[in-house]
């Protein structure tokens, strides 16, 4: 704890150890657990864009969104059609990731917009359904015109390539070789810095003010003056320009995509991100995507320790992974429903029956003086 | 010309009416009040008014008709709603949720002043202006969400039932309060199930049963209704 104190008083410092940390990071993860793990960095560099761009549609505006995944979908797709041998077509990076975004966020206000009149369970259940429309889509758009070459996905997809330097490839730096999971780190770092400054500038703004708004009381908010159809919309729009990034961002990261990888599990896992870390709070937002990426590739040792004692795996390290999924769940419900990293609001809010008591007897007698 | 004018104007929940063509008028600068029993329709009348339900008939504000605009237009044009339950922000401190009253305005200087300006007249508020609104006792938040009207420097101001669920001596204290903007020179329409009280501190009012307008008249003279006495004043 002493150190956590003597860098909160040192803010600068601490930044900068982050700084270098970051930089380092998967050269350490490499050296100390192999390569396979820089690649695990990666797809949580993934996640934490997904999750940050649920956050804005969940955390701030408040509208529950089981759907999110289809968003990382058309990004996805999108990357691949406008970047594979597919339809031959292969448009540099630049020009396809802000496209994906882009057709993502106006697919955000496309199943958004029916989806207005509704609150709470309802809205949920909608989103699940769209969600699960677009994936169906991308599984059968194979026929009559091949669009998606349904299940078996497309591959082949372009890496990203700065001109000739393509990211898929190991290239030599003063004569250290530097891996393709280890570019797509850095380039994911920044992807991830950007979109932390654009979620934080939204939440400080305006329309960050009207989102607390309409989730805190939208009745209240529309007597405000805040124009609640377009405030929601804007928040459904952007988060889903976040997934569409990120699912163009996998696209070229992996090669290859299928439907498979956008199923409704998907959608719950970033979910659950948000409300493990803390829901409407970017640090607790970051570390729930870190910790829900990386666990599950640390349970896969499990089936090497038991058959290292038993001589078989008893518990399949899959089946294992959901279950203690569900069990942190369940206590962190029961624990800390306020996520492992919440603002401080929240926080309060969460356990403030005490001040509550004192406040009304506070008041009462203020009322009498 | 009245600065709100309404008139048959009809508001039904799926086959059931809640308010059955229904004639009102507030005048700039009065404060006048609708009582009536609970389910009366008092506050669909407000909310019909408003643009949160959709309704039949006429909505004149300031000479230009409401019929049709979104809620959202409704307030830009200077009607504050203060809604039932009081719909504050509750995971916003208060300070937070003053500012949201400003949200349309530009003019952040003034703004600042009429924070001031709120804070004093309810230094309860001051005091817990970091705090979340939702940790506020009942008639904090009530008093939090009149502020909070107020600082869009609204034209006419829609009190929902401001009584609602607060001990006696809070009630007294809000109702200091209404009085005292009330004062200040803004018109208010005020829908409240406490005669009594409603009565004390209006010039006119309006008595609202089963939907429909059963009674209107200067206070004074509704307060003296033998009718009025009965159904409403407990005697």
């Amino acid at each position: 704890m002493r150190i956590v104190d003597f860098l909160r008083a040192r803010p600068r410092l601490a930044l900068l150890l982050l700084a270098i940390l970051l930089a380092v990071l998967p050269f350490l993860v490499g050296a100390g657990l192999g390569k396979s793990w820089v690649r695990v960095l990666d797809f949580a560099l993934l996640y934490v864009m997904l999750a940050l761009g649920l956050n804005i549609v969940v955390g701030y505006a408040g509208l529950l969104d089981l759907g999110y995944v289809a968003f990382y979908a058309l990004g996805a797709y999108l990357y691949a059609w406008l970047a594979s041998p597919h339809f031959g077509l292969h448009l540099p990076f630049w020009a396809v990731l802000p496209l994906g975004a882009l057709l993502a966020g106006v697919f955000g206000v496309l199943l958004g917009a029916p989806t207005l009149r509704l609150r709470g369970d309802y809205l949920a259940i909608v989103t699940l359904g769209f969600g699960e429309i677009i994936r169906i889509f991308m599984n059968n758009l194979d026929a009559p015109i091949n669009i998606t070459n349904g299940p078996q996905g497309m591959n082949l997809i372009d890496p990203i390539a700065f001109g000739g330097f393509a990211l898929s490839k190991t290239h030599k730096f003063f004569g250290i070789g530097v891996s393709n999971a280890h570019l797509y780190y850095y380039l994911f770092l920044a992807f991830v810095l950007a979109l932390i400054f654009v979620a934080m500038r939204l939440q400080d703004s305006r329309i960050g003010r009207a989102w607390a708004a309409i989730r805190e009381d939208e009745v209240a908010a529309s007597a405000m003056g805040i124009d609640t159809r377009n405030v929601k919309l804007l928040a459904f729009a952007m988060g889903a320009t976040f997934g569409g990034l990120a699912g163009g961002l996998f696209s070229a990261f992996q090669g290859f995509i299928s439907p498979e990888s956008f199923g409704l599990m998907e959608s719950i896992m970033i979910l659950c991100m948000i409300v493990l870390g803390g829901m409407g709070h970017i640090p607790g937002v970051i570390l729930g995507a870190v910790l829900l990426t990386v666990l599950p590739e640390a349970l896969r040792y499990v089936g090497d320790w038991q058959r290292a004692l038993i001589g078989r795996v008893a518990v399949d390290p899959a089946d294992l992974r959901m279950l203690l999924f569900g069990c942190a769940l369940i206590l962190m419900m029961l624990f800390r429903p306020e996520g492992l990293w919440p603002s401080r609001q929240r926080k309060r809010e969460l356990h403030a029956a005490d001040e509550v008591a004192e406040q009304e007897s506070a008041s009462v007698y203020d009322a009498r003086g | 010309m009245s600065l709100l004018e309404v008139k048959d104007l009809k508001i039904h929940y799926g086959g059931i009416q809640a308010v059955r063509g229904i004639d009102l008028k507030v005048e700039e600068g009065e404060l006048v009040c609708l009582i009536g029993a609970n389910g009366a329709g008092k506050s669909s009348t407000l909310k019909g008014i408003v643009g949160l339900l959709p309704h039949g008939g006429q909505v004149h504000y300031a000479g230009a008709s409401l019929k049709g605009r979104p809620t959202h237009a409704i307030a830009a044009a200077g009607l504050a709603l203060v809604p039932e339950g009081r719909g504050i922000f509750a995971r916003l401190t208060v300070a937070e949720n003053l500012a949201m009253g400003a949200y349309l305005r530009r003019d952040a200087a003034a703004v600042r002043g009429d924070g001031e300006r709120i804070y004093e007249t309810f230094p309860r508020l001051a005091e817990r202006r970091g705090q979340l609104a939702g940790l506020l006792s009942g008639g904090e938040q009530q008093m939090l969400a009149i502020g909070r009207a107020l600082m869009g420097r609204p034209r006419l101001l829609l009190l929902d039932e401001p009584s609602m669920g607060l001990a006696p001596l809070m009630v007294q204290k809000i109702y200091e309060t209404i009085q005292a903007v009330a004062r200040e020179g803004m018109t208010i329409l005020l829908v409240e199930q406490n005669a009594h009280l409603a009565l004390q501190v209006s010039s006119r009012g309006y008595v609202m049963e089963s939907g429909a307008i059963t009674l209107a008249g200067p206070s004074a003279e509704l307060a003296a209704d033998p009718q009025v006495r009965a159904a409403y004043l407990g005697e």
